[in-house]
């Protein structure tokens, strides 16, 4: 019954503008993506690396979660802006970010990145070194290392990563609005169109739009998490 | 057709520099924990580098730290079972042994597998999960995965050792009739002593680092070159002693003079014997005409199920000299033979006897 009242506040509204919704799944979804293979890669090459420059490192890729958002979006504004070193780039490329639906996927990815490289971290140094080097003697290269024997051991940590990306990408708002701003059904993500909801008295608009964030993590967090409670009670970890 | 090893390498307590060269049978590597035997098989495996040295197979050179050639674990051809086996958990028995075998067709791959679960004797677990067996099978799952990428050298470290007395007896039978077959180097490290002279024709006593002992295990075990090497190779009793002529020494701990068949190269500094070797003599027959016979009085004994050992004192009752009795030596004799002169009164009469002496330089 509760989504049918959702829709119908939401279209009495503003007329089925189902926008932010979908920009906001798309952003999350693509960001996740970014992050699990950003994360991951950079968690594995960070591993068994010691030393005062992966210290810097790790300041570095934890930066996002201590920093307020919007710092994050500004530090990203100034990179990704007209003048900015990666914006120079883009545009000899013919490419603007700034206020595009790419730049809701950076300021969400840099956002959750810390989430997924610190729990693929934890997970990766959890396994056994002894399989590992078994599979080295069994003449696999590096890559068949990790592929098929660290990951597949480290797998129920790097989804709870995942999880935690996606839930943190999903609730991104200040970050969001700095490098990417409120353009409706372009950039305009459920968080930023709360906010500007709330700003204009649209009472009504914003807490369907609230509801509708609440539905949408709690089937998504449940269902994931359903699945790594699943993942975690594997067949081969059974007796 | 040899393994070829050198090398030097900083540990935490002290430096591993060994060199010896592996023919193609197996070699048990003997030495009290920590010494080093480990380190060992990671560096010889590519699992660990080292600061100087040189590694080679069959003249395939692994290693060579002043040609900077460190060949990777994944291309040396060297295959490793590990004393807690290592068998990926989230793969089947059949999938742990086809790992190293990639290369193959299905249909060749799942022979080949099948091939080597029956080699091993657990035909018919391929399907199961590692945590399905029991330790002796996970052990022989470990085994065929190593065979399975036909290795030109293997190395084991302590394959026995986590596993019960029955399951050790077995997977020991299993070591053997791999090694009837397996005519590559085969480096086996243990710290069990009759376990490494079972194994192998050869043997390496490494302490703290260093070779102290390398040769055929008969050499080894029957004229130990050190005192150290004679201690760790099990035996217990020991006595200072100097030559007097040729075939002549004092033990000055036991506090006698004794005839034996081989001097050792250098000065004389120790003599020993083995517990088993110490025979006990007819009542009233330590004449003349027997050598190394002396009078002992039994301070205490402690039995095993088949064997007790007897714990001696030379020349005078334990009781004179007061405080704690001293024990000069240990003997291990089967519980028949004790039960033939356990009742008869001291002094009993033990022989050392020449041939079972051996004389240690220091």
């Amino acid at each position: 019954m509760a989504p049918i009242t959702l829709a119908a506040q939401i279209s009495a509204s503003t007329p089925t503008d189902w926008s932010p919704l979908r920009i906001s799944i798309e952003t999350s979804v693509t960001a996740t993506l970014v992050t699990l293979v950003a994360g991951l890669t950079m968690a594995a090459w960070r591993q068994r690396r010691t030393g005062p420059a992966m210290a810097v490192v790790d300041g570095i890729c934890l930066l996002p979660l201590v920093l307020p958002p919007t710092v994050v979006g500004f530090f990203l504004l100034l990179m990704f802006g007209r003048n900015g070193p990666l914006g120079k780039l883009l545009l000899r490329l013919g490419a603007t970010v700034v206020f595009s639906w790419p730049a809701t996927v950076i300021a969400a990815s840099v956002v959750a990145f810390p989430l997924m490289y610190l729990t693929a971290r934890a997970a990766l140094e959890q396994v056994d070194a002894r399989f590992l080097e078994a599979a080295r003697t069994l003449g696999a290269s590096e890559w068949r290392v990790f592929r098929a024997v660290a990951l597949p051991l480290a797998w129920p940590g790097v989804l709870a990563g995942t999880i935690l990306s996606f839930a943190r990408a999903l609730g991104e708002f200040g970050a969001t609005l700095m490098l990417a701003g409120n353009i409706p059904g372009k950039t305009e993500t459920i968080p930023i169109a709360i906010y500007f909801a709330v700003e204009a008295d649209d009472v009504q608009r914003a807490v369907a739009w609230c509801l509708a964030d609440v539905a949408i993590s709690l089937a998504l967090l449940g269902g994931l998490y359903y699945w790594t409670h699943a993942q975690g009670r594997a067949r081969w970890v059974r007796r | 057709m040899a393994l070829e090893i050198q090398i030097e390498k900083k540990l935490p307590e002290f430096t591993l520099d060994v060199s010896f060269t592996a023919g193609d049978a197996p070699l048990s590597i003997l030495g009290p924990s920590g010494a080093g035997k480990t380190m060992l098989l990671r560096c010889i495996a590519g699992l660990e580098g080292a600061r100087r040295g040189r590694i080679a197979l069959d003249g395939r050179v692994l290693l060579d730290t002043q040609k900077r050639i460190q060949v990777p674990a994944r291309d040396r051809r060297v295959g490793m079972l590990f004393q807690n086996y290592a068998l990926f958990p989230h793969r089947t028995v059949g999938e742990n042994i086809g790992f190293g075998l990639r290369h193959l067709a299905h249909e060749e791959k799942m022979r080949r597998v099948n091939a080597l679960l029956e080699r091993v004797h657990i035909g018919g677990l391929e399907q199961r999960y590692p945590r399905q067996l029991s330790g002796g099978e996970q052990q022989r799952a470990a085994l065929a995965r190593a065979l399975a990428v036909e290795p030109e050298a293997l190395l084991l470290d302590e394959p026995l050792s986590a596993l019960d007395t029955h399951l050790r007896g077995q997977m020991e039978a299993q070591l053997q009739e791999t090694f009837a077959t397996y005519h590559r180097p085969a480096l086996l490290v243990t710290h069990n002593i009759e376990e490494a002279y079972r194994l192998a024709e050869q043997i390496l006593v490494l302490s703290r680092g260093k070779v102290v002992a390398f040769g055929s295990k008969e050499e080894i075990f029957h004229h130990p070159p050190s005192l150290e090497v004679a201690q760790l190779t099990g035996c217990k009793n020991f006595s200072r002693a100097r030559a007097i002529s040729e075939g002549m020494v004092e033990a000055m701990d036991w506090g006698c003079r004794l005839r034996v068949t081989h001097m050792a190269a250098g000065p004389v500094a120790h003599v020993g014997i083995r517990a088993h070797h110490i025979d006990f003599e007819e009542a009233n027959s330590a004449n003349a005409a027997q050598e190394n016979v002396f009078p002992c009085w039994l301070v205490r004994a402690s039995e095993t199920p088949f064997r007790i050992t007897l714990y001696l004192r030379l020349h005078r009752p334990p009781g004179e000299s007061g405080g704690n009795p001293q024990i000069d030596l240990q003997a291990e004799v089967f519980k028949e033979k004790w039960q033939l002169f356990r009742e008869r009164p001291f002094p009993w009469h033990l022989q050392l006897s020449p041939e079972s002496l051996f004389v240690m330089p220091g």
